[in-house]
């Protein structure tokens, strides 16, 4: 993730909510998920005790994440692989590049990582002159436009067929000039083209849903098998893997293999799951690397309530019922991570202070830790974010507004008038008496500075002439 | 144990610019056979510092709360996300104030707090409290009533048996209204963009009546629809229960 303060929520989502074509083809796409994932989830009578297991592993991965990765490096040693160390970003697309190279080839195919995503590890490829070409479709689309993601599982959800048609156009290696926007036409052409890569690749690279700790062994889940060609067919085969990744037990999978699919695709299981355990002679790759990244991650760990973060699977249920997401779209969120689970894990992986808008980014509905296989609980980690923004003073580009923050000012103010009764009740008759000139017909319709903002589209009630406290005391006087 | 008498709990919003719904909840519970206080040294649950960043803010009015409600036998709030911030975020609070008292203090009033739904279904077992409203009405079960509180299907089976009432249901209530605090103000564009789906949701039904547990929501839903005029009126459901035959609220 790059460095330096990020254009705030508020400011991206503006307009992302003025783009119709996006709100429309979001509203479509979440909402056809989210019915499809409650009919998929309500099959199984198990499911909260599918979603407590699922925490409970997640919780003891955690807590003994230090020898669980030192077991599964072990495993994937005694495999036949190789296993590499990353601190940061950097240092694993500097691991990964150095690999590639050694291989002599200038491009690689890609099977879909939301870590490599976050690494930027295409941009550092190409640094070194080496093409990555992904190979899921809607990643393609996205690569091929210079877009970035705006959805973990459906990168280009934002998009529509005729907008994907005329980008193919352009952009798609051997796309014929009259193509049709008919999705049949036009996953051949694509077909077509990443058939070849398929067959030419030497190297291929790859993420990591999981990774089994006691056997070595590392899994894919995806849904066109795309990802399997990249898996089996090239010659060297470079998974990179964020450390939070790794499962205790072959067993484990079980639980997420029914937790993720479920929630993701709305799918009683995913059409390709792609087990591999080291290398095997006369049978897919010949050299395994599996690159294990921290990059930030250790830091989560160490943020007691945070960590549960690091639960997460990258299912996208969340995402799917965000009514925030739903509006304000992936972009606005300026992370490879958007939607709730990105409002927390993005400024828990970097650094709060760049990401500050994020947190609030969210009503605090609750809707996606009602669906999170995991049981992240995000408006928690929300307010928790919200705390450690207010704990720390916001950059300091205009000399005052370090010491002098409205926000917090006005909290303070609020905090002590409801220290006392005597405070907030005369603080209640000045509320009464100052809203004399903004009061219309019992309502207000316009206000001056930042509750203006309340009032652009929405009326508030007058205080009305009598509190309900001072109606009590009447009552009661009057017995 | 039959409930004589219950402390109000009245929220600072309810208190200041929505009275009619703590009349509303007294003339009801009178009616029904239980007295009501209301502890005048009550201010704010500390909600909006709570969930705007500001804990160490929100500490003081915990010790404030559990001081003013020491000797209530129930307390009683027509909120639901304000009981929704004692019963989930005390605990919590009253831990980081490294106070032990407070602790055990907020530990032993917890069970006594009920949203005012809870109240009438789970402790006086009523689900016909003798209202009558004879108008169209949709509920919004929002979402502290629906995912803080789960309240379930309380609000409605109260609603349901009130006279002359006719509840339709609201298409997409599970939504969020866009409201959330301090969010309607930092992320004014992304609230009204969840508001206008809300009130879209409430138009369609024909409805006279859009009815909550919680008047802060019911601040947002009815604030856009006064804004429209669109001739449709925000009520809590309190007001709606204390409505009619017993006697008039407001």
């Amino acid at each position: 993730m790059s460095v330096g303060e990020h254009p705030s929520f508020p400011v991206a989502a503006r307009a992302a909510l003025a783009d119709t074509q996006l709100r429309h083809n979001l509203a479509h796409a979440t909402h056809a998920i989210r019915d499809k994932r409650a009919a998929a989830v309500a099959e199984l009578p198990d499911w909260e005790q599918l979603r407590e297991a699922g925490r409970g592993i997640k919780d003891r991965v955690m807590r003994h994440l230090d020898e669980y990765l030192v077991e599964l490096e072990a495993a994937v040693t005694a495999a036949g692989g190789t296993v590499h160390w990353a601190r940061d970003g950097e240092e694993c697309n500097r691991i990964v590049s150095d690999l590639v190279v050694a291989q002599g080839v200038d491009e690689v195919v890609k099977v879909k990582s939301l870590t490599t995503e976050e690494t930027e590890l295409n941009a550092a490829l190409a640094r070194r002159g080496i093409r990555a070409w992904e190979t899921d479709l809607a990643q393609l689309i996205i690569q091929l436009a210079g877009d970035l993601p705006s959805h973990v599982l459906v990168p280009a959800i934002h998009k529509n067929r005729t907008q994907i048609r005329d980008l193919f156009r352009a952009q798609l290696p051997g796309a014929p000039a009259d193509l049709t926007d008919d999705p049949e036409r036009l996953v051949d052409v694509a077909r077509t083209h990443l058939r070849r890569m398929f067959l030419e690749a030497k190297v291929g690279i790859s993420g990591a849903n999981f990774a089994v700790a006691e056997t070595g062994t590392v899994c894919v889940v995806e849904s066109e098998g795309n990802g399997r060609m990249c898996t089996t067919l090239p010659e060297v085969l470079i998974s990179v893997m964020g450390i939070e990744k790794v499962v205790p037990a072959w067993r484990d999978l079980e639980v997420f293999l029914a937790l993720l699919p479920r929630s993701s695709t709305a799918e009683r299981m995913n059409p390709y799951t792609s087990l591999w355990t080291g290398v095997r002679d006369g049978d897919g790759p010949r050299e395994f690397h599996l690159v294990l990244l921290d990059n930030g991650r250790t830091n989560v760990l160490a943020d007691q309530v945070g960590r549960q973060a690091l639960h997460c699977i990258r299912c996208s249920a969340c995402l799917n019922v965000c009514p925030v997401y739903e509006r304000a779209g992936g972009h606005a969120y300026d992370s490879v991570y958007p939607g709730p689970i990105g409002a927390i894990l993005t400024p828990l992986l970097s650094d709060v202070k760049d990401h500050r808008s994020l947190p609030y980014a969210s009503s605090l509905c609750g809707a996606c830790y009602e669906v999170c296989p995991v049981k992240i609980n995000i408006p928690e980690v929300l307010v928790h974010l919200r705390d450690r923004v207010t704990s720390e003073p916001p950059p300091d580009r205009h000399g005052l507004r370090g010491r002098v923050d409205p926000e917090r000012l006005a909290m303070r103010a609020l905090a002590r008038v409801f220290a006392s009764r005597r405070a907030y009740e005369s603080a209640q008759r000045a509320a009464r008496r100052g809203q004399g000139p903004f009061v219309r017909d019992g309502s207000v319709r316009q206000l001056p500075g930042p509750l203006g903002a309340w009032t652009s589209a929405r009326d508030l009630p007058a205080v009305p002439p009598q509190s309900f406290r001072d109606w009590w005391r009447a009552r009661e006087g009057g017995r | 144990m039959p409930l004589t008498r219950a402390s109000l709990f009245i929220t600072c919003l309810n208190d200041t610019l929505f009275p009619q719904t703590g009349r509303a909840v007294v003339t009801l519970l009178e009616r029904l056979g239980v007295a009501v206080d209301f502890p005048s040294e009550q201010t704010c649950c500390g909600q909006m510092h709570f969930n705007t960043g500001y804990p160490r803010e929100a500490i003081p009015l915990v010790r404030r709360f559990v001081r003013a409600f020491a000797d209530a036998e129930v307390i009683v709030s027509p909120s639901a996300s304000c009981v929704g911030m004692v019963r989930d975020a005390y605990p919590e609070l009253a831990r980081r104030s490294g106070d032990d008292s407070l602790v055990a203090a907020v530990d032993g009033l917890l069970p006594r707090v009920l949203e005012l739904t809870e109240l009438l279904v789970d402790r006086l077992g009523l689900h016909d409290v003798g209202a009558h409203f004879p108008h169209r009405v949709t509920y919004h079960p929002t979402c502290h009533s629906l995912r803080a509180l789960a309240l379930g299907e309380r609000p409605l089976t109260l609603l349901r048996a009130v006279g002359g009432i006719d509840l339709v249901p609201l298409p997409d209530g599970d939504q969020c209204c866009g409201f959330g605090g301090t969010f309607a103000v930092k992320n004014a564009d992304t609230s009204v963009a969840m508001l206008s789906h809300k009130m879209r949701a409430v138009l369609d039904t024909g409805a006279e009546v859009i009815a909550a547990a919680d008047n802060s929501c019911l601040m947002q839903i009815g604030g856009g629809l006064a804004r429209q005029r669109a001739g449709v009126r925000a009520m809590h459901v309190a007001e709606i229960l204390a409505s009619g035959a017993g006697g008039r609220a407001g």
